[in-house]
């Protein structure tokens, strides 16, 4: 083939879409050969886990940035709705002493109120008409400050034997997170792009003005990816208290709207909004757990970590900017 | 006196291997506004933006003065003393007159702060010159577009522009405005300026151009003095073929009243409009920039909130909060801002011609959409319209403004509406799809489609309507009828000198 067939053919190759993949892949050889400990079934799995929790939530964050908006509250949420969660749950195994019943009402509860924080979010911006930063920036003060306040800022225990192990356990040599998230990518893939609210979605972020003279409602629409975030801060809430059996009030979702956002744009959705991935959403989050991983290995200091993550979401926006 | 200022040598431009520019040979003769006429595609814009440093051309030169000159950037041209004043004005509209005016060329004091004193007194000089009266230290938000419009061309001026680059200048002006921006532009020309004229209004080249330049499909068709160039020459040149009558036929509605609006008010911006639909009609809306057509449409739509009156679709009340409302009513909205409520560039002629109505291409409670039915319902669409698109899946800012107009319509009468709000539906189009828009328009009222037809081309009205509403300051002035519709009649009522029957 000639070189002008190839740069045609590289022309008409949407780098635009496969880029995080390409970047994943480079990323996976290149620590392959760093490390040999890297491609041990073992750490493969663990990578997947770790960001299992972030990585859901990105889905949601996903859905939010497609609008134009932003959701900087996760993080306290997620300690704020696993502290109620397990509190709940602990009275209702006081209260009703089957442990099912108690776990199956607890983790439903935990959901809910994931649910019903991000639509209040939602209504906040949308009703309010403020701008989404200032109001999940408030939240996100707000949330984190009521978690500590009802927990003393210190850790709840679940009392509750069932409830630490599902988090834990492994169905076909995966661990329920990872399952958990994979199945919610792959309806919220279906959401996206097969269903009049993901149309909506990306129409909503195109163009405002268009979308609400296109007799679309653009609140409803909104208030919807808040709450879609919300749910999803729900079911990560209860697989991380599940895992640890426990909540710190402190330590619980720091700096998880960061993983999220940071996933969310990784994967090749524009700040700007309008259109976005879900997978390339998941293979964001999987392209900072390597890197998390591979610095452990590495045995950079875990401090620095926070350094190198900051950099490659600087960089992703830099080469996204570059493409358009 | 015959020099050239700037002259192309065989630019060619193409966009993913579809030619748009194809070895364009023009020269610009210093002292002269040259007109560049063509249909929407034929590459007028593409041309300007090449010169404006927008595009850079795929191959040939642009020579300037006598140089061989690349332009990469925009400010490239600026250095040059090319400017380009496009369709959407670069006018923040947060600050002044004068802060515009000087916008990256700030005047400064010696320590370093902005010399604002000096910058407002420059710029009072320069719209003084230019005989417009506009206060230096104005907000560009509370000028008129016309004003907007002086404002660009007052900075065009204020950096010595050797060359000024006019985009369809006259697309938002009324012709009271426009009659100034002609009487600057010739006054630029006397004082040396060189000056190149897009534009879709042949009556208008006419009377302001020198000469003129006509492109079709990416290649120059001919260059000729103004003087030896009828309005119908240009446009037979532009479109290739003959024209045949513009307007269709105007077939009469039927009886029947399908739509009404009562004593329709919204305070300050409309009072006490009423007036009837029927079937099949085509209604006017006339009058002159600001009389309250557009708002008229919104408050139908939902879009502002009446603050009384109310509205009957076949005889029964309905109420209508938002435009999801009207829709649901039957009502569908082709707006006069393509871009800005229109369409969505970045999607695809499928997803904006599917946009409003894409409920109905759903199933299951999910709404999960069934693209093959889209599919092939925008297959349908392209066809009735001829809408010029590389394929079903080829995002909105790739198609030319004509087409883009054309998706518009389609994607407003993809619900199948009872009555069409039509809002300058051939704003910014040329002569061939504004013909296409007609017919189109024309062929859903036989249809039995009710359309209001707002419009501020007065061929346009007395062409195309059954009857015509004519508007003035938020109030409906009169109605006309058959015969009674003429343009002098129209501008009776719209500037008030006559009142009519309502």
């Amino acid at each position: 083939m000639t070189t002008v067939g190839i740069r045609q053919l590289m022309k008409k190759f949407e780098y635009q879409k496969y880029a995080s993949f390409i970047a994943l892949i480079v990323l996976f050889v290149l620590s392959s050969f760093l490390s040999p400990f890297f491609l041990r079934p073992g750490n493969l799995v663990n990578i997947l886990s770790q960001v299992s929790y972030t990585g859901m939530i990105a889905l949601g964050m996903a859905f939010v940035i497609i609008t134009g908006g932003i959701d900087l509250s996760v993080g306290s949420l997620v300690a704020f709705d696993a502290l109620l969660g397990v509190m709940f749950m602990n009275w209702m195994l006081a209260a009703v002493h089957n442990q099912v019943t108690a776990v199956l009402l607890g983790i439903t509860a935990t959901i809910l109120v994931g649910g019903v924080t991000g639509l209040l979010n939602g209504i906040t911006i949308t009703r309010g008409r403020l701008a989404p930063f200032i109001v999940t920036l408030g939240t996100m003060a707000i949330f984190r400050s009521l978690a500590l306040f009802i927990g003393n800022a210190g850790e709840v225990q679940s009392q509750s034997s069932l409830y630490g192990s599902f988090g834990l356990t492994n169905i076909l040599f995966l661990p329920v997170p990872v399952w958990a998230m994979l199945f919610l990518a792959l309806v919220l893939d279906i959401v996206l792009n097969r269903t009049r609210y993901g149309r909506y979605l990306c129409a909503v972020g195109s163009n405002t003005r268009v979308a609400v003279f296109s007799a679309i409602n653009v609140d409803r629409v909104k208030m919807i990816a808040y709450t879609i975030t919300g749910l999803l801060v729900g079911v990560s809430s209860v697989l991380l208290t599940s895992r640890f059996n426990a909540v710190s009030t402190s330590n619980t979702g720091m700096g998880y709207e960061l993983d999220a956002i940071a996933a969310v744009i990784i994967g090749g959705t524009p700040m700007t909004g309008g259109r976005g991935t879900v997978w390339g959403t998941i293979i964001g989050a999987i392209i900072l757990g390597i890197i998390n991983n591979m610095l452990n290995m590495l045995g950079v200091s875990a401090y620095l970590q926070g350094t190198v993550k900051g950099l490659v979401i600087i960089g992703a926006v830099y080469i996204q900017r570059q493409r358009s | 006196m015959n020099d050239t200022l700037l002259e192309t040598k065989d630019i060619s431009k193409d966009f993913s291997s579809v030619y748009v520019l194809n070895n364009i040979n023009i020269k610009v003769i210093r002292g002269e506004i040259l007109g560049i006429i063509g249909e929407n595609g034929a590459g007028k814009s593409t041309l300007m933006k090449i010169l404006g440093g927008v595009y850079t051309p795929t191959s040939g030169e642009v020579v300037f003065e006598g140089q061989t000159v690349t332009i990469r950037e925009p400010i490239d041209a600026k250095r040059l003393g090319i400017s380009l004043i496009p369709q959407e004005f670069n006018l923040i509209r947060e600050l002044t007159v004068y802060d515009n005016v000087f916008l990256g060329s700030e005047l400064r004091q010696k320590n370093g702060l902005l010399d604002k004193k000096a910058m407002m007194a420059r710029t009072r000089e320069l719209l003084l010159e230019l005989n417009v009266d506009i206060e230096p230290d104005a907000r560009i938000e509370n000028l008129s577009t016309a004003q907007k419009q002086m404002v660009e061309i007052c900075k065009a001026v204020s950096m010595n522009a050797k060359l000024l680059i006019m985009d369809e200048p006259t697309t938002v002006l009324t012709q009271f405005e426009i009659d100034i921006l002609f009487r600057l532009m010739k006054r630029l020309r006397d004082q040396g300026a060189t000056i190149i004229y897009i534009s879709h209004k042949l009556k208008e080249v006419k009377a302001i151009c020198d000469r003129v330049i006509i492109l079709r499909d990416g290649n120059v068709i001919s260059t000729e003095l103004i003087e030896n160039l009828s309005v119908i020459d240009m446009a037979q040149r532009m479109v290739g073929r003959e024209l045949s009558q513009i307007f269709p036929h105007k077939h009469t509605p039927s009886e029947e009243v399908v739509f009404e609006v009562e004593n329709l008010t919204v305070p300050g911006v409309i009072e006490n409009v009423s007036f009837k639909l029927h079937r099949g009609e085509i209604l006017g809306l006339a009058g002159l920039v600001g009389a309250g057509r557009t708002e008229v449409a919104e408050t139908i739509l939902g879009v502002r909130r009446a603050e009384t009156g109310r509205m009957l679709m076949n005889g029964r009340q309905i109420s209508i909060s938002r435009p999801s409302d009207a829709v649901a009513n039957g009502i569908s909205y082709l707006s006069e801002d393509r871009q800005g409520s229109g369409i969505l560039t970045g999607f695809s002629v499928v997803k904006n011609t599917t946009l409003v109505s894409l409920g109905s291409y759903c199933k299951y409670i999910i709404k999960l959409i069934q693209r093959q039915r889209e599919r092939d319902s925008a297959d349908e669409h392209i066809s009735r319209f001829n809408i010029k698109t590389q394929s079903l899946d080829t995002r909105l800012e790739f198609l030319s403004g004509g087409n883009q107009q054309k998706v518009s319509l389609a994607k407003s009468i993809d619900p199948k509406p009872v009555v069409l709000i039509a809002d300058e539906p051939t704003r910014g189009v040329d002569v061939s799809a504004k013909q296409e828009i007609y017919r189109l328009i024309s062929s859903l009222a036989t249809e039995g489609l009710s359309c209001i037809f707002i419009s501020s081309e007065q061929e346009e009205i007395i062409g195309m309507c059954n009857r015509v509403i004519v508007m003035k300051q938020g109030g409906v002035m009169g109605t006309l009828e058959g015969e009674s519709i003429t343009e002098e009649q129209i501008m009776f009522l719209a500037t008030g000198i006559k009142e009519g029957v309502a």
